[in-house]
């Protein structure tokens, strides 16, 4: 009983962490179609943010909160800046995306070694995040418990702003159908922008909860980046409720299995699963074609 | 180039698939034996007629072991200026030729081979892994050439045309589980990375387990670069060993001292000896993740000899006051004075010339005197096991008191005959 729910406790909290790291890249690529390489690099980016702002602040506590704002923005503005300079004029040629943003990856991660060294740096977590929690007789890692609700909090705000605010409609008015869309005045341009900003940005906020649980150094966003895709495309493009579903289910399996046989063996299977799936439903979870968006 | 969205988007898939199969392809690299399988014995091309010799470097300066590998090109470029500042090698100045290993055994070959055949270099300092070890040594030995190799390993091998500066297994895995069994411990629990180190490591310790009465009570491997450790130490705190023996290498034992606080293990509950965490790794761990773990090494920037102190006055002054010295760092700046001792013995730089000479060298180190065994090239050093302070620093705990004997083989270890054989 103890290890089953211990079990399932950690499946969750592995979805949640996938899904965060995956909920930008299901806006940038499920819904704009961009293969971003970099994404990893904005996870990075934020996780970086996040000992910037310690060792600005000190308190750790506080520093957390301001973080996660901060690092939103950052990972955001890396984001409007790669797809306002390289992006926009690649649009209808995916191939080179690929390589243009996995150079950009290379770039960034050299970039973070030249500013804060190739060694590994560390954000200790605020003392109500260390240690565990005692909830009903198990014992649950309290970080765990913060970063699935914060992946819980980030999905709930995308899909409502996705559902009730004219910015949402927007973007899904853009991704449902482009050209009608600019002819009925809206700036396509403005939307692919800002809808950029805010999956970068997210990374940015993936990267920050990301401090509480590993290592934090330039190769941080290469650990998760093939994750995240798979995350992706499991669910199916356009789709943030397969995303959802795809990150915990991934995450559950992949405890599970580690269970019952070894970290290698367990991501082996989840993989072979993966793409069994894929033959089966190459759209992933939920197709396309459904219209809807959340 | 007009298509559907499902099209480009599957064009497109297809290329991350084509990116990834080749990085793959790189990363496998059958090309070991382009560089080293030739076999010419071709005479060496060393230069010695001017008033400098040259010496290779081979660290990896980017990819992911980058991070470990240039504190060791460090302190291996401060050996060489002091050296050289000191009147060099047989009156000649050392000119360094430094290469990048770039993380990948392959090019590790590469890079071997040119320093050795174009560079004409008396000898080659260098490499982390032990998949970069095995992919030189065909080079080393078909081209009669020397390398220093500067980290601690998994034993079982000894070459002629390498010189192994750091410790071998029975004098750091085994004094470790020493400790431990001193310590109490009647149970152990082995976690480390997916491949060759932790593997033949855990080989050693379950045989050293079953002769003294030491319960092993779970084995886990995690692949390298594995972030995850919910479930491995969910594992951990079930079986509830006594100690864990831990032999995870490189980022993942950040994840895994996070994730084991989180469980509100410490280092009173449930000690963590670990044999791949060293002062420059702490940083990164976060002190409060990893205060008071037992680590085993030859040598901690603690030491208090008078060669430590110059040796660590020295590097912060050449590369920063925030800088630490770790084991391998002073095992390859010991390496390049144990080469020059060697040479100066010898009274000549041929490879011959110097394998003759090498036996009983020996160096006041910072870790206190090396001498070289002649018949396996590997050192006599003091093991010692210390523990993490809240500084980061590592303070010695235990000390074996005297250099102990190299034995790669474990020869001299009744219960490590099936190991070997």
């Amino acid at each position: 009983m103890d290890t089953l729910v211990t079990q399932i406790f950690n499946g969750l909290s592995v979805g949640s962490i996938l899904l965060l790291a995956a909920l930008g890249l299901a806006l940038t690529f499920g819904q704009m179609g961009v293969i971003n390489m970099a994404h990893g690099e904005f996870i990075m980016a934020g996780a970086y943010t996040a000992f910037v702002v310690q060792q600005a602040l000190g308190a750790a506590g506080l520093s957390l909160l301001v973080s996660l704002p901060l690092a939103f923005a950052v990972g955001g503005l890396l984001g409007v800046v790669l797809e306002a300079t390289l992006l926009r004029r690649m649009y209808h040629r995916p191939l080179d995306t690929l390589l243009v943003t996995w150079g950009v990856s290379l770039v960034l991660q050299q970039l973070a070694r030249d500013v804060f060294g190739t060694a590994g740096v560390d954000v200790p977590s605020p003392a109500w995040l260390s240690g565990p929690v005692e909830i009903l007789g198990f014992t649950f890692s309290r970080s765990r418990m913060f970063i699935l609700l914060l992946a819980v909090a980030a999905v709930t705000t995308v899909v409502l702003a996705l559902r009730y605010t004219s910015l949402g409609r927007r973007i899904r008015a853009t991704v449902q159908n482009r050209q009608l869309a600019e002819s009925s005045g809206i700036s396509t341009r403005r939307t692919d922008m800002l809808t950029f900003f805010i999956g970068s940005g997210l990374a940015g906020v993936a990267g920050v909860a990301l401090t509480l649980m590993g290592s934090i150094s330039p190769n941080l966003g290469t650990s998760y980046i093939v994750d995240a895709f798979l995350v992706v495309i499991v669910g199916g493009l356009g789709q943030l409720r397969g995303a959802i579903i795809a990150a915990f289910a991934l995450g559950v399996a992949q405890s599970w299995l580690e269970y019952s046989t070894t970290a290698s063996i367990a991501k082996v299977l989840v993989l072979a699963a993966v793409v069994a799936f894929l033959q089966f439903r190459p759209q992933g979870i939920f197709r396309l074609r459904t219209r809807s968006l959340v | 180039m007009v298509g559907s969205g499902a099209q480009r988007m599957r064009r497109a898939l297809a290329g991350l698939a084509v990116l990834s199969l080749s990085l793959g392809i790189a990363g496998c690299g059958a090309r070991v034996d382009d560089a080293g399988g030739s076999g010419d014995t071709a005479a060496s091309c060393v230069d010695t007629s001017g008033d400098s010799v040259k010496v290779g470097l081979l660290n990896s300066r980017s990819g992911t072991m980058a991070i470990s590998e240039n504190t060791v090109y460090n302190s291996l470029a401060l050996a060489a200026e002091q050296i050289n500042a000191d009147g060099g090698v047989l009156g000649k100045q050392l000119e360094i030729v430094a290469e990048d290993g770039a993380s990948e055994p392959t090019v590790f070959a590469e890079k071997a081979q040119k320093l050795i055949q174009s560079d004409c270099v008396a000898a080659v300092f260098g490499g982390w892994t032990s998949s970069s070890r095995k992919a030189m040594l065909p080079v080393f030995e078909s081209n009669d050439a020397l390398l220093f190799y500067p980290v601690q390993y998994e034993g079982l091998e000894s070459s002629e045309n390498i010189f192994y500066s750091g410790a071998t297994t029975n004098q750091q895995i085994i004094p470790a589980l020493d400790y431990l069994k001193e310590q109490g411990a009647t149970s152990l629990f082995l976690v480390g990375s997916d491949y060759v180190f932790p593997q033949t490591a855990n080989k050693i310790i379950k045989a050293y387990a079953e002769d003294a009465g030491i319960e092993i009570l779970g084995e886990e491997y995690a692949p390298l670069g594995h972030t995850d450790f919910s479930t491995i130490t969910a594992k951990v705190r079930d079986a509830g060993a006594d100690a864990v023996f831990n032999t995870l290498n490189g980022d993942s034992n950040v994840a895994f001292f996070k994730e084991y606080r989180a469980l509100g293990l410490t280092a009173e509950t449930m000690p963590v000896m670990s044999v791949s965490i060293a002062e420059e790794e702490v940083g990164g761990i976060g002190v409060d993740n990893i205060v008071g773990q037992p680590v085993a090494w030859n040598y901690y920037q603690t030491i208090d000899t008078p060669e430590n102190q110059k040796f660590v006055a020295d590097f912060k002054a050449r590369y920063g006051d925030d800088k630490v010295t770790s084991d391998p760092m002073e095992a390859a700046y010991t390496s390049m004075f144990l080469w020059k001792a060697m040479v100066e013995k010898a009274d000549s730089f041929a490879v011959p010339d110097v394998q003759a000479a090498a036996d009983s060298v020996s160096f006041d180190a910072p870790e206190g005197t090396v001498t070289v065994n002649g018949d396996n090239h590997h050192l006599a050093k003091t093991s010692l096991v210390g523990k993490i302070g809240p500084d980061g620093l590592i303070y010695t705990e235990w000390s074996s008191g005297e250099p102990i004997e190299p034995d790669p083989y474990l020869e001299s270890y009744p219960w490590a005959s099936g190991l070997t054989g």
